[in-house]
This record gives structure tokens, C-alpha cells and sequence, in this order.
């Protein structure tokens, strides 16, 4: 594992809560920074704040160079075979609506269907809603089974000739659940639709290879990977982009304007109108040669077995029931669980008090809930500066949360 | 900020054992109250009879403050009229944003600790807005089901 002094890296880490030790378990929601991050943006600010892609001078050669610099280091950090196919953007919600806008109005017609999972968080619904109503598509949703797998079988009756894009997780943010993207992009393919991977809760959490995968476009965000919030990334296969209408309109984004119409840039630029957040997209380098520091293997494995024991330890207090994969292999570090007799925001607060910072809610992902009969449930999350004691600290705090909760009701044993 | 402030014995028990809870099969009034954001749903029911609220009801899931401060209100509403109804609805959210109490003899009182803790006042001012977004269009002669949220700011 991962060995514990890599907290001291997290000054966040090191502050009190409540008079307790700070015990972090919200990653899925925001990563904490590194110094080493927060560093460079304040050297960023200090040494060469500039406007990229405009100056002639010194300063703004040396930010549009380190901006460029930090396109090359995300397109490496995923496989793309050109760094050209990385668009900046704000963060993975940005990057799906990028796409919903563009590639989907100008290819999804009266009648098409786009096929989503019951497992999405809001931002890989939503777009997709929009422009469903706007051309007159339709909205399919693969299902997903009591272990939190999808229902692959089901697949093969969704895909139809009408389908012509599959939008989903890699790893869901409520769940954990890992999805088989290889296998059912290499399905989506032969029955002709394209693939959108939302990566905001895995490219943070382990490797991934855009060409391994197979798929089409690939959304993520810095803030959930040591990076700033703000910033973000859309992988798309270069035809693709070039294909697609420009985004929002401005600066930066055109070749020539004129009174009655423009010419755009190529991709990446055509995308990126106005000033770019530059600052957080280079520090956003920082942030993955601090995470390469460990490699993704390394921290995939140290979650695996962070994630096996908190399994473990979670299904030894009683009255607490934990959702998604059992297996360790289909899932990663984000935990949603209940514990019967106490509401999540409860259970939240309570563990508040003792230092530990847990989400308590519908985590975006309102459809997944219904599908398990929850208006909420709490989530602990995990990443590289967690620690078993972390957990021990959690399962802890479950047993206040019991303790408060469990005398005045009738707790059945589970 | 200690737990005790927020989860006083009678909250709890307001909690674990609801009073006036279900549904209301004649209601004159019925409100849905929901904080998505927080998974707090409530749906709550009045009977009437000669403008005087006769029974209250509620069901619903969500927190024990939001549970508990429904449970409590119920109790608070029998046999007042609906003018007294929304006058008290008032003093329970003016209680609730720093005010003094106008419900010191009641198991309401014990809601004023969870002041203490921001994020949860609008748990607690659920069922009273929806109440009084219910008597309201009662009273404008839309008796409808309709939805109150204290997610937005009142």
C-alpha cells in the first residue's frame, strides 16, 4: 500500500476537526491538493501569469508554452494518440454538455435513441435529456442488477439500429462499480452507435487508456485528481472533432471574422473560446506528475485493498447495509451505505462530530436511488492519502451513530 | 457544537415514535413537502371542520429533525384555526432563525438547539412552510396537492 507520510503532502490533512483528527472520506466528491500543487499555482501567478496564445513577449511565450505543456502531459496521462484531442474545459460536466451540443445536435435526428445507464450521475443525464427533447430522440437506460453490475444481457434488446451513441460511467460515483466499457463499447460499435465515457470517477483512480478502451470520447476533471477545481478535459478521436460545430463562440476559437460569418480554428482551439483557465490547466500537470510519482497502478491497488477491508469492517456494525459490488475487483473506493434507523444526514452530522467528513445525500445520481428504494444514502470515498485507521476511525463513528439511534427503534439484525 | 444540542431526547423520541402518523384518507388540505438535495420527503394531511383544523397528519422519510419537527407539529395544530395555524408557523421559523421561542412549554423548544447547526434549520422548517404553502392555497381556493421545498431560500 501506499505508505501513510504520503498525508504529509495534503496540508488540509494535517488540521483538527472538532478537536479530532481530520478523517477525509469524500474523494469522490473533490480530491484534497498536495502542496506541491498549491505551489505551483501561486509560482504560476507569481512568475508567469500571462494570456496564452497572444503575446509576443516573454511572459506569455513561457504560460502559452507550460499551457501547451500541460495538454501534451493529460493526452499522455490517457493514451490519446494526439494531443490535439484534448479540449480543455471546466471540468467533465462541460465536457459531456460540449458534446451534447455540438456532435449531438449536429448528428442525433427525430427518432435516434441514446442509450444511458440506471447508474449516471446527473451530468451524464441531463445534457442528454436536453437534446432529446430539442431533436426528438429518445432516452434508453440499461438497468443494473442487485450486486450493482450492469445487466449486461439486457444489452443486446437495448442496442438497436436506432442507437446511436452509449453515454456511460466507468466507475459510478454512488456504487463503485467498475463497468466492462471494452466490452460494451466493442458492442455499441458493431451495432454503429458511438461510446461517451464519463472518467470523472475513474482516470482519478486508476489507468486508463483511451485506446485500450475503444471508445469515442472520454469526459474527466483535475479537482478530482489533485488538480484545481475548474479545469477538466474532453478526449474525442480527432475526426470527431473536427467534424463537430464549435461550441461557444469568441476569441481564441477563430481563424478569420468577418461582419457576416467566421472560420474557426482546428481542434483543439475551435472549442476553447475566450481566455482559458490556464493557471488550473497547468497546474494540472502538476498534479498528475505527483500522482505518476505513484503510478495509477499503484493507487488502484492501494484503494483495492483499502476498499476490501472497509468492506470487511463495514459489515461488522451491525444494522449497516453497503451497496455496489461485493468484489473488489468490480469496483472501486466510493462506499454508499445505510444504516437503519438513522437518515444519512444523521449519520453525516454525527460523524462530523467525530472528525470525519462523509457525503449524505443523492450524490447526483437521483435515478440510482430510486433503483434501490433510497431517497439517500451516505457515502464514504476513498484515495491515495486514506489509511486503514481511517476506516477503523469510520466504523467507529458508526457505532456512536448506533448508539444514538438504535435504542429508541426496533433494529432488526442483519 | 456538541450532539446533545442537536439530538435532545425528545427529538429522538418524536423520532422513533412519530405521533399522528399516516395517511389521511378525508383531508381537506394535503401538501407534499420535499428537500431532494437531502432525501427529506413529507407529505402531510388536514381535516377540517368549521375552519378549525381537526386532525393533522404526516408521512414521509427524511432525517430525525425533519421527522421529529413534523411529529411535533402535528400536535401543535389540533384545534387551532387556520389563521392561528399560519401565525404559528411564523413563530416556529422565527424560532428557528434566531428569535425567541414562543414554544417554551412545548417538546418544540428542543428544535431551538438545532440553530446551532445552519444546515439543518431548513430539516426542521419542512413541514411548517409546506403546511403553510398548503393552508395558503386552501385559503385561494386551489385545495390541490401542492409541493413545498426549504431547499430554496424562503
Amino acid at each position: 500500500m501506499i505508505p501513510e507520510r504520503v498525508r504529509e503532502d495534503f496540508p488540509i490533512l494535517q488540521q483538527r476537526m472538532h478537536d479530532k483528527p481530520l478523517v477525509y472520506l469524500d474523494s469522490a466528491a473533490t480530491s484534497q491538493k498536495p502542496r506541491i500543487v498549491l505551489e505551483a499555482l501561486t509560482r504560476y501567478y507569481e512568475e508567469y501569469n500571462a494570456n496564452v496564445h497572444r503575446g509576443i513577449y516573454f511572459l506569455a511565450e513561457k504560460a502559452t508554452q507550460a499551457y501547451e505543456d500541460a495538454r501534451v502531459r493529460v493526452a499522455r496521462f490517457i493514451n490519446a494518440p494526439r494531443p490535439e484531442e484534448i479540449v480543455f474545459t471546466r471540468g467533465t460536466t462541460e465536457a459531456i454538455n460540449l458534446v451534447a451540443y455540438t456532435w449531438g445536435r449536429a448528428n442525433i435526428r427525430a427518432g435516434d435513441e441514446i442509450l444511458l445507464t440506471e447508474m449516471e450521475h446527473h451530468s451524464n443525464i441531463v445534457p442528454w435529456q436536453l437534446l432529446a427533447a430539442e431533436q426528438g430522440a429518445r432516452l434508453r437506460y440499461l438497468p443494473f442488477d442487485g450486486a450493482g453490475r450492469l445487466a449486461l444481457e439486457e444489452l443486446d434488446t437495448l442496442l438497436t439500429e436506432r442507437t446511436k451513441l452509449v453515454a456511460l460511467t466507468h466507475q459510478s460515483n454512488v456504487l463503485g462499480t467498475i463497468t466492462p466499457v471494452e466490452e460494451i463499447t466493442r458492442r455499441a460499435h458493431a451495432a454503429g452507435a458511438l461510446v461517451l465515457v464519463d472518467g470523472a470517477q475513474s482516470v482519478p483512480h486508476m489507468p486508463v487508456d483511451v485506446q485500450a478502451l475503444g471508445c469515442d470520447f472520454l469526459a474527466f476533471s483535475a479537482h478530482k485528481m489533485c488538480g484545481p477545481t475548474g479545469a477538466g478535459a474532453l478526449w474525442a478521436r480527432y475526426d470527431l472533432l473536427d467534424a463537430m460545430p464549435p461550441f461557444h463562440g469568441g476569441g481564441e476559437m477563430i481563424m478569420l471574422v468577418q461582419l457576416d460569418s467566421s472560420t474557426y480554428k482546428d481542434p483543439p482551439y475551435k472549442f476553447e473560446a475566450g481566455t482559458p483557465n490556464i493557471a488550473d490547466c497547468i497546474v494540472w500537470a502538476t498534479a498528475i506528475d505527483y500522482l505518476e510519482g505513484f503510478g495509477l497502478a499503484a493507487i488502484r491497488e492501494h484503494e483495492r485493498q483499502l476498499t476490501r477491508y472497509a468492506l470487511a469492517q463495514l459489515r461488522e456494525v451491525r444494522g449497516v447495509r453497503v451497496y455496489g459490488p461485493e468484489d473488489v475487483e468490480q469496483r472501486g473506493g466510493a462506499i454508499a451505505f445505510d444504516v437503519q434507523g438513522a437518515h444519512p444526514h444523521d449519520v453525516a452530522q454525527v460523524l462530523d462530530q467525530e472528525g470525519i467528513a462523509v457525503r449524505a445525500g443523492h450524490h447526483c445520481a437521483q435515478p440510482l436511488h430510486r433503483r434501490l428504494g433510497l431517497s439517500a444514502s451516505t457515502r464514504a470515498s476513498l484515495y491515495l492519502y486514506n489509511t486503514p485507521g481511517d476506516i477503523d476511525t469510520l466504523t467507529r463513528g458508526l457505532e456512536v451513530v448506533r448508539r444514538l439511534f438504535t435504542p429508541r427503534t426496533a433494529v432488526r439484525d442483519r | 457544537m456538541a450532539l446533545d444540542d442537536l439530538y435532545r431526547e425528545v427529538i429522538l423520541d418524536h423520532y422513533a415514535h412519530p405521533r399522528n402518523r399516516g395517511h389521511l384518507a378525508d383531508a381537506h388540505i394535503t401538501v407534499e413537502g420535499a428537500n431532494p438535495l437531502c432525501g427529506d420527503e413529507l407529505s402531510i394531511y388536514v381535516r377540517l371542520e368549521d375552519g378549525v383544523i381537526q386532525d393533522v397528519h404526516f408521512e414521509g422519510r427524511g432525517c430525525s429533525i425533519s421527522q421529529a419537527s413534523a411529529s411535533m407539529m402535528t400536535e401543535e395544530m389540533r384545534g387551532k384555526t387556520l389563521a392561528e395555524a399560519r401565525g404559528l408557523v411564523e413563530s416556529f421559523k422565527a424560532m428557528m432563525h434566531g428569535q425567541a421561542s414562543a414554544f417554551d412549554e412545548t417538546d418544540l423548544a428542543a428544535l431551538q438547539g438545532v440553530r446551532k447547526f445552519p444546515v439543518r434549520v431548513k430539516c426542521a422548517t419542512l413541514a411548517w412552510v409546506a403546511l403553510a404553502q398548503g393552508i395558503d392555497e386552501f385559503q385561494q381556493g386551489k385545495p390541490a396537492a401542492v409541493r413545498a421545498t426549504t431547499e430554496a431560500p424562503e
